[in-house]
């Protein structure tokens, strides 16, 4: 018998490892097509000055399916975590840094009712977060019912809801799509606590505090567990582990293999053609791009029924998210940082209306002349990343709009200016100490890995791009509407970040719908 | 093209206005579209008299037209309608209906291959949105040309014979569903065997400006062969005798349906024909696929109803007392001498050996009656004289 052609993964971001290992050990044959020179997607680590590297997109861990970990015995692999737990950390330039750690919060300045009510925060969002946690770990439920198998996820899907009881029930039902701001409000009075968890529920996202729905983005994000880490070596660890599992489960992995197009025989994916002009065969394929560049890109709208191509095309995907990076001759003095403190998430969100007013020009097509910050330096507790004594720093910048009304050419330097001016605020010695920056906006993102809008999360994070509504109904299942064509990207469910579980999801998909050889 | 006056009117007259208007001795009109048509012009039934006997003459420029060409044409159509348009060949013409993504009918209406690569689509209702919205991913370009092409539909058994009074050498043996062009006051006149009667008959295109040219020497031409204009209420007779649907009578525009159930398949209006699921992609395909294995919900039915009422706004009953389905057309029929119907049932209603009525309400001097009436299930047209299918036409 001559051997059926593999199945294809398109993409080698985490996903996309992730689903080929699972296929891999069910006894599928394999082959991951990774358009760069090493796997790893948005996560990443790549030298961007000499002896100076840093994750290149994603910079911390939170919510990595633990599953995943488990199944694709990660450790053994080769990951292994530099730090864990991370405290959040807000800086203010003028006072003291509030210090956020598990269900406390500690600072000077803060009255005893705002750390109760931190207290009490936490855990309403610890309550919340674990029913989409709950809802995360399996496919979305169907609502076009077909029978019991249907209905379960769905009646289950009710019940993870009702067994909060009554009160939290109608809690949870109250909240879920207001805004963050609206939310924190109802808890706090110190404007720099509001300013931190506004932050959290809008990193990544293409809304301000005060947008609606925030309070689900806020949960999606904690239903990881809201715990940071960081691997040894950046997040390209992660993914050098994720292959190393997929490669020795029996995968193979091809770089500098870009895809162009699909070729469908049929109404099947049946092969692709890639851009040095090579085709290839395939008995079926799991794309771990963005759900736009798959369908519409590589597959062609042609090959989809018009209302559902239409659908693919509005999903909302316009990045807003930017990455700083920056080679530092010393470590940082950032004001009010107690030394111990500088390996930590760092926030700069003063307040929610600092961060609300860093979102308002990106409605327009323009950059936050104050932008929000999430910095890291992965340098304080992994040698690997810096030379000695020196260090590097991370920051997911906000607002930053893929689609830049000024263009991103013409606007790059002044944005990293502000971005300088914004870090200096916190730290006056930084221009002095600056060996190298690098910023990458959402354009370059899009252009380095890909993505449509530069959208971290392959499309936004939101109640209208959630459960079965993401990536569009139609494809909630992994399995497109094309024989042998299937999604396990971010763009699906459960989403961004960097989780692994769309990959785990659509592994078991498609396993159960095609056949083994 | 729209001006800027265009608020300034209700509703516009076609090209031949000048000439519909001094026709119309009943001055009956309605709004088609944006146009004012004519119901009737001197009598309903000697209109369609002389449609079954001699020849019609309808202004059809209303009708909403778009043409559709680029290097993507064909691969757009065929992803677009139900059928294959590869089959329809240059200089033909093809009836299909086309559907959204649950495999519901749109509308239905005719593919006009113009030219290669070139089509027309000619459709009851506007479709610019829903075209726009299929081509993402087309290279092709789709233009509405409505107002752009006056028309005139020319229909009954002498309307080849006029045809040829008019200088139109050789159109006997334009075979149906064809199309051919004629140099005509300057210009061409574009002649396609089709129309919506189910009888003899030709459909005319024109540039507006030559609009009422064609109309005179279209009149002067068929004076022997007795021409006659003819309104949409005879032209309604004649098409349910034909057996033919229409949109937003005999099926919901699935476009415009708010409530479940409303809307129809092919399947379920009798358009089983139509799909051709060799094709690999086309809007509804999916849909169509999973009704062809579960089965239809309703089917459309032509039935023959007893007596000499018409089952106007009727329930379709099995047995006299179960109601399985509604008519959604009816009338009465000169040509069978029979009252009869388009109904959409439920399935599986109307098999052999089911007995189905239709309740009729009908008034004498303002005294409402209630009568039961027998319907037999009739396959195909109920009216299909041969020469509307014979190559080459009839003289008459």
């Amino acid at each position: 018998m001559t051997e059926r052609a593999p199945i294809i993964v398109v993409g080698g971001g985490h996903n996309g490892l992730v689903c080929a290992a699972y296929l891999a050990r069910a006894g599928r044959r394999v082959l991951v097509l990774e358009a760069a020179a090493r796997a790893g997607g948005c996560a990443a680590t790549h030298e961007f000055h000499t002896g100076f590297k840093v994750s290149s997109i994603a910079h911390l861990l939170y919510g990595l399916d633990a599953q995943v970990a488990g199944d694709l015995n990660l450790t053994q692999h080769g990951l292994v975590l530099a730090q864990q737990n991370l405290r959040s950390v807000a800086l203010h330039p003028a006072a003291e840094a509030l210090v956020f750690e598990g269900d406390s919060v500690s600072g000077a300045g803060l009255a005893a009712a705002d750390r109760d009510a931190f207290r009490r925060f936490i855990a309403a969002r610890r309550r919340f977060a674990a029913v989409l946690a709950s809802w995360h770990a399996a496919p979305p439920p169907r609502l076009a019912l077909h029978g019991w198998r249907d209905a379960l996820p769905v009646g289950k899907l009710g019940w993870s809801v009702r067994r909060l009881g009554r009160k939290e029930m109608r809690e949870l039902l109250r909240v879920a799509t207001m805004s963050v701001d609206d939310w924190l409000n109802e808890y706090f009075t110190n404007a720099r606590v509001k300013g931190a968890l506004a932050l959290d529920a809008v990193l990544g996202a293409r809304a301000g505090p005060r947008s609606g729905g925030t309070v689900f983005t806020s949960l999606h994000r904690a239903a990881g567990g809201g715990s940071y880490a960081v691997p040894q070596g950046g997040m390209g660890a992660l993914s050098a582990a994720l292959a190393h599992a997929a490669t020795a489960a029996g995968a193979e992995i091809r770089c500098q293999a870009k895809v162009a197009g699909f070729e469908v025989v049929a109404g099947r994916v049946s092969g692709m053609r890639l851009a040095s002009g090579e085709t290839l065969a395939c008995s079926a394929v799991v794309s771990a791009l963005d759900p736009q560049q798959t369908l519409l890109g590589l597959l062609g709208a042609r090959h989809l029924e018009a209302e559902f191509a239409r659908r693919v095309q509005h999903v909302r995907a316009t990045g807003t998210a930017a990455k700083l990076h920056l080679a530092l001759s010393r470590a940082p003095e950032f004001h009010g940082l107690k030394t111990q403190d500088l390996g930590q998430r760092l926030l700069i969100a003063p307040d929610a209306d600092y961060v609300e007013r860093a979102f308002n020009p990106a409605k327009y097509g323009e950059y936050s002349p104050q932008p929000v910050m999430e910095v890291h330096l992965p340098s304080v507790h992994d040698a690997s990343m810096a030379p000695a004594g020196q260090h590097v720093l991370s920051a997911i910048v906000q607002y930053a709009p893929h689609n830049l009304a000024a263009g991103w050419p013409a606007a790059r330097s002044r944005f990293l200016e502000t971005c300088l001016e914004t870090l200096s605020r916190h730290w006056p010695g930084l221009r002095a100490s600056i060996l190298h920056a690098e910023l990458l906006t959402p354009a370059d993102i899009a252009g380095r890995v890909g993505i449509t809008g530069g959208h971290w999360h392959h499309g936004e994070l939101a109640l209208d791009q959630y459960l079965m509504l993401r990536p569009v109904p139609g494809a909630a299942q992994y399995a497109t509407p094309v024989g042998g064509l299937y999604l396990c990207s971010a763009g699906t469910h459960p989403g961004g970040g960097v989780l692994g579980t769309s990959g785990r999801l659509a592994a078991a998909q498609l396993l159960a719908r095609e056949a083994a050889p | 093209m729209m001006t800027r006056e265009h608020y300034q009117h209700a509703v516009y007259p076609t090209p031949f206005h000048p000439r519909t208007s001094a026709a119309n001795k009943l001055n009956l009109w309605h709004r088609w579209k944006d146009c004012t048509v004519a119901d009737a012009y001197t009598d309903v039934s000697l209109e369609y008299t002389a449609l079954r006997n001699a020849c019609t003459v309808f202004d059809l420029s209303p009708m909403t037209k778009h043409r559709i060409d680029g290097p993507d044409a064909l691969a757009f159509m065929n992803r677009l309608v139900t059928r294959d348009v590869a089959k329809i060949k240059p200089g033909r013409v093809g009836y299909t209906v086309w559907c959204d993504d649950a495999g519901q009918v749109i509308d239905d209406g005719t593919i006009f291959h113009l030219d290669a690569g070139v089509y027309r689509l000619c459709s009851q209702e506007r479709q610019l949105d829903w075209l726009q919205d299929s081509a993402l991913g087309f290279d092709v370009r789709i233009h509405e040309e409505t107002t752009e092409v006056a028309a005139l539909a020319l229909q009954g058994p002498t309307s080849c014979a006029a045809l040829k009074c008019l200088g139109l050498t050789g159109i006997e043996t334009l075979p149906p569903f064809g199309m051919r062009s004629f140099p005509f006051a300057g210009t061409q006149l574009q002649v396609s065997r089709t129309g919506f009667t189910g009888d003899l008959g030709y459909e005319l295109w024109i540039e507006p400006g030559q609009a009422l040219e064609l109309w005179d020497r279209l009149f002067e031409a068929g004076s022997a062969v007795g021409i006659k204009p003819m309104g949409t209420l005879a032209l309604e007779m004649s098409r349910v005798e034909a057996g033919f649907i229409q949109a937003g009578v005999d099926f919901l525009p699935a476009d415009r349906a708010v409530r479940p159930g409303r809307t129809r398949s092919p399947f379920e209006l009798d358009l089983a024909w139509l799909v051709d699921f060799s094709k690999p992609n086309f809007t509804g395909r999916g849909a169509l696929l999973r009704e062809q294995a579960q089965g239809s919900r309703y089917r459309l039915l032509r039935l023959d109803v007893e007596g000499n009422k018409v089952a106007k706004d009727a329930f379709v009953y099995n047995g006299r007392q179960k109601v399985v389905g509604v008519v959604t057309s009816y009338v009465w029929s000169p040509a069978v001498k029979a009252s009869v119907a388009l109904a959409s049932v439920e399935t599986p209603w109307g098999r052999a050996d089911d007995e189905l009525w239709v309740d009729i309400y009908y008034q004498k001097e303002l005294q409402w009656n209630r009568k039961m009436a027998r319907c037999r299930v009739v396959a195909g047209p109920f009216y299909a004289p041969a020469r509307r299918k014979m190559t080459p036409a009839p003289e008459f």
